[in-house]
């Protein structure tokens, strides 16, 4: 006789967005191990047909709340490539200041409100060891700095309105640029203190994505610029970014309402995010966070998916010496910061780094500035198909074992591991053109 | 030793996220909330979810599926104060445009296995399927405000939110006029107060992202950029974007999809 057992959580928790993890064993063995995004899709590509190119920074910010301006840079400069301009040096140092501002407030709200509690046997950040006080302050400072950032320079902390396709609405003054250095040279220790303290974690074995996909750059650390980079073949792979689609595919699965992602070389899922891009990038981070990836004595890309939590740690240092580079320099951009926008018909993609991984962005547009159509591959998305391959590893790792581990440990091991991705279900989500099926 | 402090739940339907973000942006502010409510359910905080009912519920996104239906019945049971926060869940959001059906194909083969997530032809606000207690605009929420909205419900006082226009706003930041300086299409004598008129204040138009103020008379100010030149597919489609289903701006943008010569006047 069978035996079959099943793992269900319904609600996945410490997560932005609603997913849910479904796990059936037959005999002892791994039949089903679903990351399941049951978030309501809001057809976000549909609905910008139609629209004007000058509006849709506005409306793809709303993707996602946790990191509207990867959304805002994908399309601005997806948009720019589709009009053939390119805006001048300052308005791109200006964005990635902005940029910076993002990955570490979501950083921050990742790994000291959400992941870290994982590691420390809490359910909250609220109800951590009372030594870690310190910790949760230095996370609520970087994610009040983070949020600085971006109110400084897109007006608010949440989908950000200064942003436009061209450059800025009004590129903010020196004094108010200037003024964010002492709390960024605060920010600087702070993120140190954090990563000390993440290092020291035990962290549970677990896999190690063997293909991995970001942007690559030989001038910085890859935010708004650079070439694809996959990784984990025969050998490194670098292409354009316009040749994404030739790389990777999308397909449909039944259990989820985001589009899953493979490699079309071989049909394997892959990595994007932290650990990739840092395996990737490790030479161009600035100094401080270069010393810290090398000092890690972890060979990156670390072989634990658990340790994303130290990439962000060193990544969250990147930004900030980065930010206050920039910060530094700063001298405000001729006014207006925008370049006018010419009306002709083309079509235009981009990818850049959210701070959970690659996000692509396609659109075509016609000779009156309308969108005709539009594709949107966020990097949650991507990640799901390897979050799937984990859970199976993990699972069927876990079962061999002579005395199998509970229900219970078992279902915290796959919540764990889920986690670590730091998935944003919302942004994976709204994407899926609903076909019939079953009929 | 029992927990007599109020009990706070929050929730979320089909949205971005960010409204209950600005929650735990309140940053060292959340901390002495959290010392004071107890949050009981908070799945993107919190693994723990204690059962309910709860003293106050913050309900974040639209409803968008046959499930949510069911799930926001529940949730008004459970709860004894209802907050929808946020234009999903005061007006049914960005992902509401799909509810006047241009596009046919929208919504093509919604699946037919019960497994899969099947989804409604229309996004509508919290408060078109249950009763609530109150509605905070935006997109997304001001945090400020969601502190005195928690505070005002846990004092047992209503809530101290102005209901004037972004327009006042401008005026109090003496920001010069958008639309009189410089001839663009500004949403901000309509919209409700609340983002601090950051839009004139980075020299764009205001976008309407916290809904109609009240009263809102979209004809007269849509006529005056009309008169001025603006296009009016243009204005249509300045309403028709994160409040676009809220009655005033649903209305002016079915009025503004008619052309100019066929409009009846009454």
């Amino acid at each position: 006789m069978k035996t079959i057992r099943g793992i269900s959580v319904k609600s996945l928790t410490r997560v932005e967005g609603e997913g849910s993890l479904k796990v059936r064993l037959v005999d002892g063995r791994v039949e089903i191990a679903e990351f399941n995004i049951y978030e309501p899709p809001r057809f976000f590509e549909r609905l910008l047909r139609g629209r004007d190119l000058a509006e849709v920074p506005d409306i793809t910010a709303r993707i996602c709340g946790i990191c509207p301006v990867a959304y805002q840079m994908s399309s601005c400069i997806a948009l720019e490539q589709a009009l053939g301009i390119v805006v001048p040096p300052a308005i791109n140092r200006l964005r990635r200041l902005l940029y910076c501002g993002e990955w570490i407030t979501s950083h921050a709200l990742h790994m000291h409100l959400l992941h870290a509690p994982d590691f420390l046997e809490c359910e909250s950040a609220f109800s951590l060891p009372p030594e870690y006080a310190g910790f949760l302050e230095d996370g609520m400072f970087l994610k009040a700095l983070g949020n600085q950032l971006l109110e400084v320079i897109g007006g608010r902390a949440v989908h950000p309105i200064n942003v436009a396709v061209g450059g800025f609405h009004r590129s903010p003054d020196v004094v108010a640029i200037r003024a964010l250095l002492s709390d960024l040279e605060r920010g600087l220790e702070a993120a140190h203190r954090s990563l000390a303290v993440v290092s020291r974690f035990a962290f549970p074995a677990a896999p190690s994505p063997q293909r991995r996909l970001s942007l690559i750059s030989a001038d910085e650390y890859p935010m708004n610029h650079g070439d694809l980079a996959i990784s984990g073949g025969a050998e490194l792979v670098q292409a354009p970014i316009a040749a994404f689609p030739d790389y990777s595919r999308e397909f449909q699965v039944r259990q989820s309402t985001a589009l899953h992602s493979r490699l079309i070389a071989d049909d394997s899922p892959y990595l994007c995010g932290p650990l990739a891009r840092l395996s990737h990038n490790l030479a161009q981070l600035p100094d401080g966070a270069r010393q810290a990836a090398e000092g890690s004595g972890i060979d990156w890309p670390s072989a634990s998916m658990h340790q994303s939590i130290i990439a962000r740690g060193i990544e969250v240092i990147a930004a900030i010496e980065n930010a206050i580079a920039i910060v530094r320099d700063y001298r405000a951009p001729p006014r207006p910061a925008r370049l006018e926008l010419p009306r002709r018909a083309g079509s235009g993609c981009h990818a850049t780094e959210a701070p959970r991984g690659l996000l692509y962005h396609h659109y075509a547009i016609d000779n009156a500035g309308l969108v005709i159509g539009a594709t949107i591959i966020p990097p949650t998305s991507q990640n799901q198909a390897q979050v799937e391959h984990d859970l199976m590893t993990i699972l069927t790792r876990e079962l061999a074992q002579p005395q199998p581990p509970s229900d219970a440990s078992l279902t915290r091991q796959c919540e764990t591991l889920i986690r670590s991705y730091d998935p944003c279900i919302s942004c994976a989500t709204h994407f899926l053109t609903l076909s019939i099926s079953g009929r | 030793m029992t927990d007599h402090r109020p009990r706070l739940a929050v929730y979320k339907f089909a949205s971005c996220d960010g409204c209950q973000l600005q929650l735990l942006d309140l940053e060292g502010k959340i901390r002495q909330v959290a010392k004071r409510v107890e949050i009981a359910h908070f799945l993107e905080a919190r693994s723990r979810i204690e059962p309910g009912p709860y003293d106050v519920g913050l309900v974040e996104g639209s409803i968008s599926t046959p499930e949510d239906i069911d799930r926001i019945k529940e949730i008004r049971q459970q709860c004894r104060h209802l907050v929808a926060i946020g234009a999903c869940a005061t007006a049914g959001g960005i992902q509401a445009l799909r509810n006047w059906g241009h596009d046919p194909d929208f919504l093509s083969g919604v699946y037919a296995d019960p497994d899969y997530i099947s989804t409604l032809t229309t996004s509508t606000a919290i408060g078109d399927h249950v009763p609530i207690d109150y509605e905070l605009r935006g997109c997304p929420i001001d945090p400020g405000q969601l502190l005195e909205v928690l505070t005002a419900f846990l004092l047992g006082r209503r809530p101290n939110i102005p209901s004037h226009s972004v327009c006042v706003e401008c005026k109090q930041q003496q920001t010069v006029c958008v639309a009189v300086a410089r001839g663009v299409s500004c949403l901000g004598p309509v919209t409700h107060a609340g983002c601090g008129a950051i839009c004139p204040a980075h020299g764009r138009e205001c976008f309407g992202c916290y809904g109609p103020s009240e009263p809102a008379n979209l004809v007269s100010l849509t006529g005056f950029y009309e008169r001025e030149g603006a296009n009016r597919q243009t204005l249509g489609r300045l309403v028709q974007s994160f409040n676009a289903w809220a009655p005033a701006f649903r209305q002016e943008a079915d009025r503004l999809a008619l052309p100019a010569d066929t409009e009846t006047r009454s």
